[in-house]
């Protein structure tokens, strides 16, 4: 394969690096002046690249054609749909920035920094390559540039205490991680003498080997802190909520996808026939990211913390999809992030709108009781947000739990299933408080500021998204997401 | 009717207006509810009077395929229709029930009212599997803020258990239905009343669906949540839990269990019949002594419900259309009772029996509306309740003896606690002076009540307006059952015919010989 059909195949990447690289040259020479007309050029080029990946979604493209640089990437359709969600993702909470910095309270500093988008771009840049990785070297270039990008997002509020200790934490704990991971991937290397997806499981025949198996074991474990599964979840609430809220809308979404989808490429690629020894993992790791996600938000009284434990308990759900390894699974695991993403996306941005006249942002119960009579559409959309999440038809987070759990029951793990709808009715016990306070209880009308238009129009449009109106997406959303796990499965 | 979308239309027509009531003011809401509403029972009449009776078992079908999984079926047979002129019936009662009760955020109010009736039609209207569990399931959201936002002092914790318990129910069913269409390759409900599943997985079939059913019918010892909500919805909210929503139970058992799983039904009928027999006893004990309305007739319809569960488990003609009676009839009757309440709590703003008393002296009328009702409660015969509680007595008792006793003695319990919550509130002493200075029903609430009242006459007198569209649908069912069906203890045996009709005037011997002299 030679270089140029290589090139032509991560095109998206090489345009968001050099959008990247030049953007960070006007801003270190236009300053923080430049912010703005940056993150409108960072929107665009991740809109352009996003562009670029239609023909191939659209095809569904997999098989030899899409290995590019002998095999170390691959840009078939499953790359290409969580692509496309991370650059959707990315894209909103680029848009819903701008207006939480100028007003931003919580540091003692105002105003975007023009690295802002310039990071976003690079962490963005990296979950492309983690989400096309067919080998262990690429999977890590692009697990440690979203990570480094990520830890400096976290902490892009200065002199905010709370912002810069959810970076120090992320940091510490990232890097925890990333060598838990490293050591796994070096065991399996030792074990299989190769580091290249297909070679690796090549060399896994038959019964795992002591030491591969704990190569599997840190591996997972390794993807599982990233993904924010429990019982790796620890880092999760304090980091979103010390995060600036845009960071953290941008947290809970694309990051997400792109270590499920990677975890999913891994797990099912590279351990594919001996699923066996995972599926036990994840299973465990599902139900207890459900269970422990909803018990730990149930006494949450800030807002943010308890969308991140509520993020804990969805990925839960995708994790569900993954843990019944086969095609069908897959697919449901993507239409449900997709769902997701659609649903927190929909929820921070509220979350940003909640803010008082001099711009404050709420981010307690307290703050928003009555919010129904003060705003009604942020309430009402939030109400169908909050019904979505948990999962009530006819709502479109419904449909994701259906799929999700019609593919657990189809592959006969119906106690398995039973046990994790019964846990999702936990959940539901911390989402309708968040009705109850904006509908049941006398309004204290504090959340009188004025919202952007661009938070207005991603509000309306993740509440149409997951209102009835979601469901005629279905049709190709279901087409685009079993393409995608046909295409993972292409080689097991 | 060919191919006229009726019950498309009847599902879009209160969407529509429920739509409409968040853009328009509190009166105009409120007109548009009552417009919408009673053109959708307008458009109920038309089906009912198109419904063929003795015609195909599904009528009015209307098929178009969705996307995975789901397809929108519609089609209906009698008993769906019947429930269905329940729910269009009771919805334009239940707006002007809320006439002047509610007075703040009427047009959301209203809104959630319309949904509700969306919903219901689409429940009892529903083919496919899928379709039925969303419009079960959806309802959970009008319903929940109609009890937190409109409802009493208590609404937050009776509405948290309401969603909760409600919920925890139904999801176990949604596995189940998973399995089901896995295995049947269908989510046709028609096509899965007649597969055949194999029998050990009915079991556990059959026990999802019953924790579904169960908590909404509601079976004791999941009942709890329905006196908190009861008397903690407003009184239009109470109408349509106590007449509708606890229908769907019920429904559900005849649509869902029954049918599909016949051998686990009938392996698991002494379960039914037993928590039916604690049912009917122990909650008519708890209503006696209650000092809350709202909670007296809460509970005298688990107590009432419990006789539909053990008229269907009976296995037998007699117990499935008694218990389709007892549903309409106590849909109606209790309904009704709710709205009495609710008159009289709108003037005084408290349901404590005890501040009531000598109603009829002052509210002769509602006192004459009040008793109807209250007879009907109790099950008189000319009342609609009689006819359904005397046909699912009748069939038990072939089903078994024992349980026929113990359901018996709840009728008389169930006389015993309404004549008596009567006698406090209608009769005796005017104890208080605001209770005496109550002013009689006004023309909104004769509205309300005639209507109800003649149709509970109507079934009493005439039932075989209402049975007869479900004869076919019922002896479809009984003859699916037959085969699993348990033997009864009665033992009854056919003696022979006699010679003359049983009502046939005995004619004296020496007549003639009188006539002669």
């Amino acid at each position: 394969m030679d270089y140029a059909s290589s090139f032509a195949l991560i095109a998206p990447e090489l345009l968001l690096t050099g959008a990247g690289l030049i953007l960070l040259l006007v801003a270190a020479f236009g300053g923080d002046m430049m912010a703005r007309p940056i993150a409108i050029l960072s929107t665009a080029a991740l809109f352009g690249a996003g562009i670029m990946l239609v023909p191939g979604l659209h095809s569904g493209v997999m098989g030899l054609d899409t290995y590019a640089f002998g095999n170390l990437m691959r840009t078939d359709a499953f790359a290409l749909f969580a692509k496309a969600m991370i650059y959707l993702a990315a894209i909103g909470c680029l848009m819903i920035a701008p207006a939480y910095f100028a007003t931003a309270s919580n540091g003692n500093e105002s105003g975007m920094r023009a690295e802002y988008s310039i990071l976003v771009l690079f962490a963005v840049l990296g979950m492309s390559i983690m989400v096309s990785a067919t080998d262990f070297m690429t999977l890590y270039l692009g697990l440690e540039l979203n990570s480094l990008a990520a830890y400096v997002l976290a902490s892009v509020l200065r002199n905010d205490s709370k912002s810069a200790e959810a970076g120090l934490k992320y940091f510490v704990l990232g890097a925890l991680a990333s060598g838990i991971l490293l050591y796994g991937m070096s065991l399996l290397y030792g074990f299989t003498g190769s580091t290249d997806f297909g070679a690796v499981r090549a060399g896994l025949t038959g019964e795992l080997a002591i030491g591969a198996l704990f190569g599997l074991v840190f591996v997972l474990a390794g993807l599982a802190f990233k993904i924010a599964a429990v019982p790796f979840h620890m880092w999760t609430p304090d980091v979103y909520e010390g995060a600036p809220t845009p960071v953290t809308a941008f947290f809970a979404t694309a990051p997400k996808v792109a270590a499920v989808a990677l975890t999913a490429r891994v797990t099912l690629e590279v351990f594919g026939e001996q699923s066996d020894a995972w599926q036990q993992i994840v299973m465990f790791v599902a139900l207890a990211s459900i269970i422990f996600g909803a018990l730990g938000a149930i006494g949450q009284e800030n807002l943010k913390r308890l969308l991140a434990y509520s993020s804990i308990n969805n990925v839960g759900f995708i994790l569900l999809g993954l843990a019944v390894a086969n095609e069908a699974g897959a697919s449901a695991m993507l239409i449900y992030l997709f769902v997701y993403v659609a649903m927190s996306l929909g929820s921070f941005v509220a979350l940003l709108m909640l803010r008082g006249e001099d711009g404050t942002l709420f981010e307690t119960f307290d703050d928003i009781k009555g919010l129904s009579t003060t705003q009604p559409l942020i309430a009402w959309a939030l109400l169908l947000l909050m019904f979505s999440l948990a999962g009530i038809p006819p709502l479109l987070g419904f449909y994701g739990k259906f799929v999700i759990f019609q593919a657990t029951v189809e592959a006969g793990l119906i106690a398995f299933g039973a046990i994790a709808i019964a846990a999702s009715v936990i959940g539901a016990f911390y989402y309708i408080k968040f009705v109850k306070v904006m509908f049941f209880d006398e309004p204290v009308d504090l959340v009188k500021g004025k919202s952007g238009a661009a938070h207005w129009v991603l509000l309306i449009l993740t509440a149409a998204i997951i209102s009835p109106l979601g469901y005629l997406l279905t049709p190709s959303i279901n087409d685009l997401a079993g393409k995608a796990a046909e295409a993972l499965f292409l080689i097991s | 009717m060919d191919g006229f979308p009726i019950l498309s239309i009847m599902l879009l027509v209160p969407l529509l207006a429920g739509i409409g009531c968040f853009f328009v003011g509190t009166n105009a809401s409120r007109w548009l509810a009552l417009a919408g509403t009673l053109a959708t029972f307008a458009l109920g009449v038309i089906l009912w009077a198109n419904y063929e009776i003795g015609g195909s078992q599904w009528q009015f079908t209307e098929r178009a395929e969705l996307f995975a999984g789901f397809s929108y079926a519609l089609g209906i047979d009698g008993i769906a229709l019947m429930l269905i002129m329940l729910s269009v019936f009771l919805m334009p009662i239940c707006i002007l029930a809320s006439w002047s009760a509610i007075q703040k955020r009427v047009g959301e109010y209203m809104a959630a009212f319309l949904f509700m009736e969306v919903l219901m039609i689409g429940v009892f209207a529903a083919q496919d599997l899928f379709l039925f569990y969303i419009f079960f399931e959806a309802g959970l959201i009008p319903m929940y803020l109609i009890i937190g936002v409109w409802g009493g002092d208590n609404r937050i914790y009776a509405s948290y258990k309401f969603f909760l318990y409600t919920l925890l129910g139904s999801v176990l069913m949604l596995i189940a239905m998973f399995w089901m269409v896995a295995q049947a390759g269908t989510a046709d409900i028609p096509t899965l009343m007649q597969y055949d599943f194999p029998v050990g997985p009915q079991f556990w079939l059959f026990l999802a669906f019953f924790a579904s059913f169960a908590v909404k019918m509601p079976m004791w010892p999941v009942h709890t949540w329905l006196p908190d909500a009861h008397v903690q919805a407003p009184t239009a909210g109470s109408v349509i839990l106590a007449g509708v929503l606890l229908k769907l139970g019920g429904y559900g058992f005849i649509r869902f269990s029954l049918p599909m799983f016949p051998d686990a039904s009938a392996q698991l009928a002494w379960l039914v019949f037993a928590l039916s027999m604690v049912a009917v006893v122990y909650t008519s004990l708890v209503a006696l002594v209650q000092h809350d309305m709202k909670k007296l007739i809460a509970y005298s319809s688990v107590a009432h419900m419990a006789l539909v569960t053990a008229g269907l488990f009976a296995f037998n003609v007699q117990g499935l259309e008694g218990a389709m009676m007892i549903m309409l009839g106590h849909g109606l009757v209790s309904g009704a009772l709710f709205l009495c309440v609710g008159v009289i709590y709108d003037r005084l703003h408290t349901r404590e029996i005890d501040r009531y008393g000598g109603l009829s002296i002052n509210m002769p009328y509602y006192a004459l509306f009040f008793m109807l009702f209250t007879m009907a409660s109790v099950g008189l015969p000319g009342t609609s309740n009689f006819i359904g509680e005397f046909l699912a007595l009748a069939g038990i008792y072939q089903a078994s003896t024992w349980v026929a006793l113990i359901c018996t003695t709840g009728i008389i319990l169930g006389a015993a606690y309404m004549l008596y919550l009567y006698r406090r509130v209608a009769f005796g002493d005017q104890k208080n002076a605001d209770a005496a200075a109550m002013l009689d029903l006004d023309k909104r609430e004769w509205a309300m009540l005639a209507p109800i009242a003649a149709v509970v006459l109507w079934m009493g007198v005439y039932p075989e307006s209402f049975l007869a569209p479900m004869r076919a649908d019922i002896a479809t069912l009984d003859a699916r059952l037959a085969s699993a069906a348990p033997d009864g203890d009665s033992q009854l045996q056919a003696g022979a015919p006699r010679d003359t009709i049983a009502n046939a005037m005995a004619r004296p011997e020496h007549e003639e010989g009188e006539g002669a002299h």
